[in-house]
């Protein structure tokens, strides 16, 4: 039992062990809408461009997350500003935008090799050297996502669920979009030390996809995403103590677990007779 | 201001190309008007200067500033795989009336009332994807009810469905328009329910004519309308519209006076 508990008895792993938590929690909740808006590529795209912001605020002494936190901010509003333009589309305005971006942060670590081993983390994620101020942030950044799913819940789910008549209704779709991309940019900024550039995309999708399989009602989406994304974290955090393995990579490992289970189930439910469609 | 909602010399466009051109409409309290022109005339963009979320770059529109505006889309454009129960579906249209994410007791109460109304009740637990045709249209209407729309405004809500749908659909809105509705709703179906309608309004990019089905829905106003020759009998005191390019050369209709036709085979 003593085995059990051991790891929670350095300061280290537990301040891990909690930001991992909150980090399951916070891709979870910011997922569903990522998945249900089609914005998959986008969540995968930034992540990466925002690792040109994370080089670049370190070449430029800026703090970390102002840095890559205004990058993905930027870099998201580029995204749906090229989009527009009907002759691109949106998928590959988020290949130029993403890729060059990255480019840029590439270059830079080549150009400054010194201090490469410090973006071992941003790629592959390390939640044992988190610090208390990391611990805030994303902390900071749940609750900032929590309260902005809370309070524009309706619009929010009118305008991802129907946007044309949203906005007929008098939803101001136009703003709910940019708030969106803001939350988008900060949940990546703020998970990017721990799950890594390379896994963020795959935090945000699995959990809602596993939720999306276990309900078709929104809301209970919604609860059974962040219940799998903070389990994920604590479970992928708790068991990378003893596999010996990324912790980033752990997390993204039970999640997909986790998925490829409730994948089997859910078809082999589907396989069994269905109640009758509705007549009339 | 008598009219709901009045159109004067409206043009709108997307991006360059206009859509409308000096469009003139107006809809009165309690009427039960139907748009139809082919693809691409001008329909949806008129529900949506109506709704306010397409905006004229000339003309006015004039409504009253509380006007309530229920929408319903096009089936088509419904992503049927998205996670929501009838009943969460038909909350969407108490959409800022509240803050809090969870409906209110009055709210549960109002959206079982609409969903009793319209015949849906049974199933407000269910996916939407699991029901029939008239019932995913129902869901859609109810959602725009619970506004407590003085206007309400259908983009064609029999587009492939059918015969039997098509029926329960018009019957639906023929109720509601009873009720006291002003209904607004486009259609291509002329045959099916333009000529059911009390009021027409037969548009390419531009109002090509409107009144009554059996005023407006003759030869000459539908080759304006579509640009293709088309063949109108009288069938029970109703026009029907005949393509004459989808029938065969030994049914072929012939002329009546007035410019309506009587079938020959």
């Amino acid at each position: 039992m003593s085995t059990l508990v051991e790891p929670f008895s350095y300061e280290f792993f537990r301040n891990g062990i909690l930001v991992a938590t909150l980090s399951g929690v916070l891709t979870g909740l910011v997922g569903v809408y990522v998945v249900l808006r089609g914005m998959s590529y986008i969540g995968h795209g930034l992540s990466h461009a925002i690792f040109g912001g994370a080089v670049a605020s370190f070449v430029t002494n800026v703090n970390f997350f102002l840095g890559a936190g205004t990058w993905g901010v930027v870099s998201t509003l580029l995204i749906n500003r090229v989009a527009r333009r009907r002759t691109i589309g949106a998928d590959a305005a988020i290949g130029v935008v993403t890729s060059a971006s990255l480019a840029f942060g590439l270059a830079l670590l080549s150009r400054f090799r010194s201090f490469t081993r410090n973006f071992d983390a941003a790629l592959f994620g390390n939640v044992l050297g988190v610090e208390l101020a990391d611990l805030a942030v994303v902390g900071g950044v749940t609750l900032a996502a929590g309260l902005f799913v809370f309070l524009l819940y309706r619009p929010l789910l009118f305008a991802t669920f129907d946007p044309e008549v949203a906005e007929a209704s008098g939803v101001r779709t136009g703003w709910l979009d940019t708030g969106f991309a803001i939350v988008l940019a900060a949940t990546v900024v703020a998970t990017m030390q721990i799950l890594g550039v390379l896994l963020i995309a795959a935090m945000l999708v699995i959990p809602p996809v596993i939720g999306r399989l276990l309900t078709d009602s929104f809301g209970r989406m919604l609860g059974l995403s962040v219940l799998i994304g903070g389990l994920s974290g604590f479970a992928g955090m708790y068991l990378s103590w003893y596999l010996n393995i990324s912790s980033g990579a752990t997390i993204v490992l039970v999640a997909a677990a986790v998925f490829v289970v409730v994948y089997a189930i859910s078809g082999a439910r589907r396989r069994l007779p269905q109640r009758e469609p509705a007549v009339g | 201001m008598e009219e709901l909602i009045r159109m004067e010399k409206v043009t709108a466009a997307y991006g360059q190309d206009p859509v409308l051109v000096n469009v003139d409409l107006a809809v009165a309290p309690g009427a039960f008007m139907g748009i139809v022109g082919p693809s691409g005339s001008g329909k949806t963009s008129v529900l949506r200067v109506m709704t306010g979320s397409l905006r004229p770059i000339a003309g006015r529109v004039e409504k009253p500033p509380r006007l309530r505006i229920g929408y319903v889309p096009q089936v088509d454009t419904v992503n049927w795989y998205f996670p929501v129960t009838v009943r969460e579906a038909v909350l969407m249209g108490r959409t800022g009336d509240r803050r809090l994410p969870w409906a209110s007791r009055e709210e549960l109460r109002l959206a079982d009332q609409v969903l009793e109304h319209l015949g849906i009740a049974g199933v407000a637990d269910r996916h939407i994807r699991e029901l029939s045709g008239g019932q995913q249209q129902r869901v859609f209407v109810a959602r725009a009810m619970l506004r407590r729309p003085q206007l309400l405004l259908l983009d064609e809500p029999t587009s492939g469905v059918d015969v039997r749908t098509r029926h329960d659909v018009l019957h639906l809105l023929h109720e509601l328009h009873h009720d006291g509705l002003a209904i607004v709703v486009t259609t291509h179906d002329l045959n099916g329910v333009a000529a059911h309608l009390p009021e027409l309004v037969c548009l390419h990019r531009e109002v090509v004519a409107r009144g009554r089905p059996r005023e407006v829905l003759t030869p000459e106003v539908l080759e304006r309308t579509y640009g293709a020759p088309m063949e109108v009998l009288i069938h029970g005191g109703m026009p029907v519209v005949v393509d004459p390019a989808g029938i065969a050369e030994d049914e072929k209709v012939v002329p009546l006076e007035g410019g309506h036709h009587e079938h020959a085979g």
